[in-house]
């Protein structure tokens, strides 16, 4: 391959600038501040391309850019010896050279920022609004199911209800069993210094009944179910086929909404159970390892000392989380844009608000029954 | 001799020399054979179209010889080099001379117009920013693109505006093959027809080779060279679009003489 070159010589004829070798896009770098320290000494400039070996629009973009820079300082140009294809290449691209081209995004400057931020702002405040109306959509529409069942997608229903509840199972359970073994450690290795090894069924009934068991439950769902749901109806919107739906007077709430929330109306509550059952079950496991406190003396206290409330506090809360994590991942889905980034994008937004908001129902509601006492 | 890069817009006619040469090509997916036997040259500078019904295998066709589909028998032959059996450096060293427009554009959606035009450019050549942005927004002039569509994502632009930034992909190394897979369906005719014009200007200040499938009857009559019409699994007929109508096959036969062919041809010699 023949490097190219570029030289230049001023007689009374004018400036003559020849070029030479293989001029292509990869060697541009090269030549280009050679092409840049041409000046023109006279007001006529001939190129001579008669050594130019090879050309590519890189090339004549080059050329075509000097030849440019020279007619704008009043010089007349003149090509010579270029070979029918290559001066056919020059001239298109002469003639395609943008005025003004395009340029990637400058950095963002200060007031971008802050302008950033008021957007930011008052976009959050948007999707607040259009969260609660997405919520009152799916609550209406939940309650006209009620009323006019047959309207219920049964088939969809039974699927999201396998997908989300039944290959579930496996993972909450071994997550309950888990945390019940955990409480049992920990809490023995405490209760121990004083001699209160009992106390350590309380301890696990208590936590994993009314808090640790639905809320990892619904984290883990969140998790699990929240991001396939706004990752599958996001696809379908890039998709357009929300918007076929549309057209055939088919309501995409109805249709893709209804049957998953209520499948994680029906399966977030019978979940929390089987990790309430299977934390107990971890921590029975351990006291006895660990304290010697026999599984019929662990029954037995458990059976004397908590009540059904603790495990009722627990479940009553699923529902909620249902919901939450339901309109919250569909919502999301609807708000994709055009792209595949999109859908990537929403489905992270869509696992950490679930998330965020379980907890903070969590709290609500361990506020609100501390205060009427149960 | 691959780096060889010519762009002398050469006629097919003078100089019959094949940039592609597929032999005894069989496709198959499970049971369902889609190519046996199929031989097709294609000539430098030359613009070709093939065309043949649904599921007639043409898009498999095209992601065969650029690669995306590994043939079950034959052998394809691109620039002179194997793509099928040969080495892989071999494969990688020709994948720059050659540019594949998608149906849809298939940009990147995350990246800007510029952005998707330069990413060739960055990953292939060690261009300095500023000359990788001259050249890409010269790509997307030569496409007939505004100059402000550079800043704008695949999304906000429309159906037609997208096959031409990916055309100005396709093009961003200076290929000496470009492939299109329906560059004109889903254009209104106004559209299809300027997309058409500039192929044809493009093929010919670039020295292009040009494998087009296409649809569009128009099309053909406009800009190509040949044709290639795949059925039976194989290409039944190749040739230049007049001696397509004297061709006895039932397909072929209602293809190019039906009414659309022959309004098309009307046009075709209107120009």
């Amino acid at each position: 391959m023949t490097q190219p070159a570029i030289s230049s010589e001023h007689d009374p004829d004018g400036t003559h600038v020849r070029i030479s070798g293989e001029l292509l896009t990869q060697s541009l770098q090269t030549v280009e501040a050679d092409f840049a320290a041409i000046q023109p000494s006279a007001d006529r400039v001939v190129f001579d391309l008669s050594k130019v070996e090879a050309l590519d629009t890189g090339g004549a973009w080059l050329i075509a850019n000097l030849g440019r820079r020279f007619t704008t300082n009043g010089a007349e140009i003149e090509i010579q010896g270029a070979k029918p294809a290559h001066a056919t290449l020059i001239d298109t691209v002469t003639h395609n050279i943008p005025d003004k081209p395009g340029k990637l995004e400058e950095p963002l400057s200060f007031m971008d920022w802050v302008a950033n931020v008021g957007r930011g702002t008052f976009g959050a405040w948007k999707d607040t609004l259009s969260i609660l109306e997405f919520l009152g959509l799916t609550l209406h529409r939940l309650f006209r199911t009620f009323i006019m069942p047959w309207r219920l997608r049964k088939a969809a229903l039974v699927t999201h209800m396998e997908e989300t509840g039944v290959k579930a199972l496996p993972i909450v359970a071994l997550m309950g069993f888990l945390i019940g073994v955990v409480l049992a450690f920990q809490g023995a290795t405490q209760l121990k210094q004083f001699g209160a090894e009992i106390f350590v069924v309380e301890l696990i009934s208590i936590s994993v009944l009314r808090e640790l068991g639905i809320l990892l439950t619904a984290i883990i769902v969140a998790g699990r179910s929240g991001s396939a749901f706004t990752a599958s109806i996001g696809s379908m919107k890039v998709q357009e086929e929300i918007d076929a739906m549309r057209t055939l007077g088919l309501d995409p709430i109805e249709v893709l909404v209804i049957p998953r929330v209520l499948a994680l109306l029906i399966m977030l509550p019978i979940l929390g159970f089987v990790a309430d059952i299977a934390g107990l079950f971890g921590g029975a496991l351990m006291s006895w390892i660990d304290l010697g406190v026999s599984p019929g003396m662990f029954l037995t206290r458990l059976k004397e000392n908590t009540d059904v409330w603790q495990l009722a506090v627990g479940l009553i809360k699923a529902p909620f989380f249902a919901l939450v994590i339901g309109v919250i991942s569909c919502w999301q889905a609807m708000q994709v844009k055009g792209s595949a980034q999109s859908v990537g994008q929403r489905t992270t937004a869509s696992v950490v608000q679930s998330i965020f908001m379980v907890i903070a129902i969590d709290a609500l509601f361990s506020i609100f029954f501390s205060e009427i006492g149960i | 001799m691959m780096d060889d890069v010519q762009h002398a817009p050469t006629s097919s006619k003078t100089q019959r020399d094949a940039v592609i040469r597929v032999r005894g090509l069989r496709n198959q997916f499970g049971t369902q054979v889609v190519h046996e036997n199929l031989d097709l040259d294609v000539w430098r500078g030359e613009v070709l179209g093939v065309v043949g019904g649904s599921g007639t295998g043409k898009s498999v066709l095209l992601r065969t010889i650029v690669g995306l589909n590994k043939p079950a028998a034959g052998s394809i032959e691109v620039l002179g080099v194997d793509v099928v059996n040969g080495p892989e450096q071999d494969r990688r060293r020709i994948e720059r001379h050659w540019g594949v427009a998608f149906q849809d554009g298939a940009l990147f959606s995350s990246l800007t117009v510029l952005q998707n035009v330069m990413a060739p450019l960055r990953e292939h050549t060690g261009l300095s920013e500023k000359l990788m942005e001259s050249l890409g927004a010269l790509k997307i002039s030569l496409v007939g693109l505004p100059q402000l569509s550079c800043g704008k994502f695949p999304s906000e632009l429309s159906g037609g505006m997208r096959k031409r930034a990916a055309l100005a992909r396709a093009l961003a190394l200076d290929p000496e093959i470009v492939f299109l897979d329906e560059p004109t369906a889903g254009l209104d005719p106004i559209g299809a027809a300027a997309y058409d014009e500039l192929i044809g200007e493009l093929q010919q200040a670039l020295g292009l080779t040009v494998f087009m499938v296409t649809h569009d009857l128009d099309s053909l009559y406009a800009i190509c060279d040949r044709i290639a019409v795949l059925a039976e699994k194989r290409v039944l007929v190749e040739g230049p679009i007049e001696d397509m109508t004297k061709v006895d096959h039932p397909w072929v036969q209602e293809y190019f003489t039906g009414p659309r062919a022959r309004a098309a041809q009307q046009k075709g010699q209107d120009r």
